[in-house]
């Protein structure tokens, strides 16, 4: 007599066991299959071409109602099962029971819910099945703005679907890059960059807190406090296994029902296969594994020896036109080195990860046809030994040049701008260098090209040796560190020229040597940055040295030391006590007078950072940004309110330019003193920025410093009223900010740049001076707050160790 | 081996690092990646820096002192410099950081 299997669930892995039963034994069984979708099997992985209207549902129907008939297999479509019955061996569905004698359970995934208020309203759908597309490509034929929460795998064809279909696509993604699980943050930019390109915006880092909307979806709330319009709502946050038959049955489930290498479960007569079982801890979503496990689903039915393996995994992603691939595993582990390779002119990222000799993990983006090759050196474990030196560059490498470092300048076009302040293009160059000018001072004469402020005399260089190959010998320019063959100043401009706005950007975009920097360039890339994009770049605390990500000074033994700031040098009793009281709460063990006209507390523990700046701030004491390349402090005396030689209130002066400068993030430190009279008690002639008043009006000199250079500023210019006083100082120190080389202060850059250039700039150029002001207010819209209390609100924990076993008593 | 669980992986931020107390001295977990972790001596063998402080980069750390820079994997020194930091097994799994036990209670005080 045939055996009686109950297959519950038509998806891919089943219908592959189906396929394989009823070919090599079609009449050992009697088959009835359930399926909750009122249909049989089709392609499920093909539902986004579905969506993004490259096919229909006909061209991924896999198996037909004939195909059911013609093998006998007795169908229910449309039907839930209600219950496993093991004690009797009886599958209940909804219109009746089903006996077994082997039972085979493939109820798959169910896509995961996000739990925040307006989940359930209509309008806000998950993508999983045929009906979910239908629903989405209903939605779409409306038009309108589309939210799909989940940059993965799912939540990204889903996007590039409903964009094809003339959706405003925004995809909100919890992670800092898109795909993180199969891809790096390399890969990852370069697909955002692709998906921005067709007009998705991607938000990462976003946190979904609700859906709002009445009787409908109408706006997605993130938890920065933004809203995002959205007729249609896409939950793509990820799988979990379909466990809940199994659960009731009694069946073993962690987080898949648990199978054994026989695919059987705890009970040998049911089975199951597909993205609903665990076995050895894995899960699974693609489909090469489903297959793999369907044939032994099949063996072992027949009664066959045979045993599931779980193989390395390859992805793809299903969005015309965004190419990439990734396999192996390319994160964690100790012992492994990396290869990367980049193309930015192509918009190609490959790395390859690589252990004991062989390759374990590859990521490639843009270019992806080497992606079986290296996949198949992944999954034989190849002694890559041999061909390490050109195994990026695949199969077919035959040798050839090395990266060209100047392939960035060699890409611009003839009517790309090298010189800002002349207005000189690449083409004019180009034609002066055919007419003659063979060196740099010959194109500075004949073009005016770097004949200004200077910063753009390596870019010259550069078109020169693009140009003349050999016959220029290239001045040795000093590159940022060891990750890049480029100078400051080139990283400087090409962030501005080609609107790089992440770190990410950056080390594709100029070709970096290494996956994220190090820690010379990372601090110089994140000052540029956010210098260059206060609205749109975001101040990387991991790339800044410990006192500006901890806004304390790190000290030799570890501690720290806290410095609150006194605008201006003044302070009252309320905050002397505070500062006492806090001295002495915190057992500070040296409490010092600095030069800036402030009070350090030396010797604070790391740990306590939180609590002391919380009772500083309840006095009403801020950050002194002590630490920073940053403001410091101005430095005054006491000017016409007591000193009987004063000129101006230069007190008040001083007070007002720390209370519009503090927070801001300059090259170097920054350092500001007015002095009352030209007796120069602030000692305003040796700092960055120093102000001399006078009974005519306010002396600014700048470019002064005693560190290990002593200076004395230059006079830039002397202007009537404080108003125009302050207005200079902003927009000289602006200027400082966006033409600096990271970790000058401000005498060097003027070294460079000249006096000439400043004063015409800064002093001469009122619609300039007025610019420059306005992008120093824009950028200081972000940065003028304290710090302190922002750590003390959001990141308090953070400052005390993870785990602490000191307490525990050692085994 | 036995693991001891001791915070989420989002606990640490990425590209930096996160302290362990133990009776034995201080252990640094970094998190090189999204999903790369390491674990090491928090304390510089130059000068006692702390090396949790400092910048983290590839999957090395440098120290916020002196700039010497390890090698998380080896826990060798980088370039000129000729020192090594003691590393300690530690793995990612659904989302939590396990150490190895005996980081934490039989190490050599190093």
């Amino acid at each position: 007599m045939k055996q009686k299997l109950v297959v519950i669930g038509a998806g891919m892995a089943s219908g592959r066991v189906l396929e394989h039963l009823t070919e090599t034994a079609p009449d050992a069984f009697d088959i009835t299959l359930f399926n909750a979708e009122p249909r049989g099997n089709y392609n499920r992985i093909m539902l986004s071409p579905v969506l993004s209207g490259e096919k229909t549902y006909e061209d991924i129907v896999t198996h037909d109602g004939d195909w059911y008939a013609q093998r006998g297999i007795a169908c229910r479509f449309g039907e839930h099962v209600v219950k496993i019955d093991r004690e009797m061996k009886v599958v209940e569905g909804e219109n009746g029971h089903v006996p077994y004698d082997k039972l085979l359970i493939a109820t798959g995934s169910a896509p995961f819910i996000i739990p925040v208020p307006g989940k359930d309203l209509p309008g806000v759908i998950t993508y999983r099945d045929l009906d979910d597309t239908n629903a989405m490509i209903d939605a779409a034929a409306k038009g309108g703005n589309a939210v799909v929460i989940g940059g993965g795998l799912l939540g990204l064809e889903a996007a590039a679907g409903l964009a094809e279909r003339g959706m405003t696509v925004t995809v909100v993604h919890l992670m800092g890059h898109l795909m993180e699980r199969q891809l790096d943050e390399a890969a990852g930019y370069l697909l955002r960059k692709d998906l921005e390109r067709r007009g998705i915006t991607v938000r990462t880092q976003a946190s979904t807190k609700a859906i709002l909307g009445e009787g409908r979806a109408e706006a997605v709330l993130l938890e920065s406090g933004e809203t995002l319009p959205a007729d249609l709502v896409v939950m793509a946050v990820g799988i979990r296994p379909e466990t809940r038959l199994a659960t009731d049955a009694g069946l073993d489930v962690a987080r898949g029902i648990e199978v054994n290498a026989q695919m059987q479960s705890s009970d040998p007569d049911v089975l199951a296969v597909g993205e609903c079982v665990e076995f050895n801890g894995h899960l699974f979503g693609l489909v090469a594994p489903l297959y793999d496990q369907a044939k032994v689903v099949a063996n072992t039915l027949l009664g066959q020896p045979d045993a599931f393996v779980v193989k390395e995994l390859a992805t793809k992603l299903k969005v015309t036109g965004c190419d990439l691939f990734s396999a192996g595993d390319f994160t964690e582990g100790e012992g492994r080195e990396d290869i990367v390779f980049r193309d930015p002119a192509r918009g190609v990222y490959k790395r390859l990860v690589i252990e004991d000799d062989r390759l374990i993990g590859a990521v490639m983006y843009g270019d992806t046809a080497d992606g079986s090759w290296f996949f198949g050196l992944i999954k034989d474990g190849t002694d890559i030994d041999e061909m390490r030196d050109t195994l990026i560059f695949g199969p077919a490498y035959q040798g050839g040049d090395t990266a060209d470092p100047l392939s960035a300048v060699a890409a611009l076009p003839p009517e790309a701008e090298i010189c800002g302040c002349n207005g000189v293009c690449k083409g004019t160059i180009v034609e002066a260098i055919a007419a003659g000018a063979t060196d740099l001072a010959a194109v500075r004469a004949s073009t005016k090209a770097s004949a200004s402020c200077g910063t753009c005399t390596g870019l010259v260089e550069q078109v020169l040796q693009v140009t003349l190959g050999d016959e220029f010998q290239m001045p040795a320019a000093q590159p940022i560190c060891g990750c890049t063959d480029l100078t400051h100043e080139d990283v400087r401009r090409l962030i501005k020229a080609q609107e790089l706005k992440s770190q990410a950007a950056v080390w594709q975009e100029l070709g970096w040597k290494t996956p994220n920097g190090c820690h010379v360039c990372r601090p110089a890339i994140n000052y540029y940055l956010l210098a260059d994009w206060p609205l749109e770049y975001q101040d990387d605390p991991q790339s800044r040295f410990v006192n500006e990500r901890k806004h304390a000074n790190i000290q030799k033994d570890g501690t720290f030391s806290v410095v609150p700031r006194m605008w201006g040098g003044i302070t009252n009793p309320a905050e002397l006590r505070a500062i006492a009281d806090a001295a002495e709460k915190y057992d500070v063990p040296t409490v010092k007078v600095t030069g800036g006209q402030r009070i350090d507390l030396l010797g604070v523990k790391g740990e306590d950072l939180p609590a002391i700046w919380a009772d500083l701030n309840k006095a009403g004491l801020v950050s002194g940004h002590a630490y920073s390349k940053g403001l410091r402090t101005v430095k005054t005396c006491v000017g016409t309110d007591h000193c009987r030689f004063g000129t101006q209130d230069s007190t008040g002066l001083g007070i007002k330019l720390e209370q519009i400068l503090w927070g801001s993030w300059t090259p170097h430190k920054l350092k500001l003193a007015v002095s009352g009279c030209p007796r120069n008690c602030a000692e305003a002639t040796c700092k960055d920025i120093g102000v001399v008043c006078v009974d005519s009006g306010y002396q600014i000199g700048i470019g002064g410093a005693a560190g290990m250079d002593v200076k004395e500023t230059e006079l830039l210019c002397q202007v009537p009223t404080e108003d125009e006083a302050i207005e200079v100082v902003m927009a000289v120190t602006q200027a400082y900010r966006e033409g600096g080389k990271y970790l000058d202060r401000l005498y060097k850059w003027l070294a460079k740049v000249g006096m000439d250039w400043v004063r015409a700039n800064v002093v001469d150029d009122l619609e300039n001076r007025r610019a420059l002001v306005e992008r120093f207010e824009l950028s200081q819209s972000i940065y003028r707050k304290d710090p302190w209390a922002e750590h003390v609100r959001d990141k308090a924990p953070s400052y005390a160790p993870m785990a602490d076993f000191t307490l525990e008593a050692a085994e | 081996m036995s693991w001891i669980d001791i915070g989420h992986i989002d606990d640490v931020p990425l590209r930096g690092a996160r302290l362990v107390k133990t009776r034995l001295g201080c252990i640094a977990i970094f998190r090189t990646a999204e999903a790369e972790l390491f674990a090491a001596s928090n304390a510089c063998p130059h000068k006692g820096g702390p090396l949790s402080e400092g910048i983290v980069h590839g999957q090395s750390v440098t120290c916020p002192l002196h700039n010497w820079v390890f090698d998380l994997n080896t826990g060798k020194a980088l370039g000129a410099d000729e020192g090594r930091i003691d590393t300690y097994p530690v793995r990612l799994e659904a989302g939590r950081i396990l150490l190895d036990a005996r980081a934490v209670t039989e190490r050599s005080a190093a």
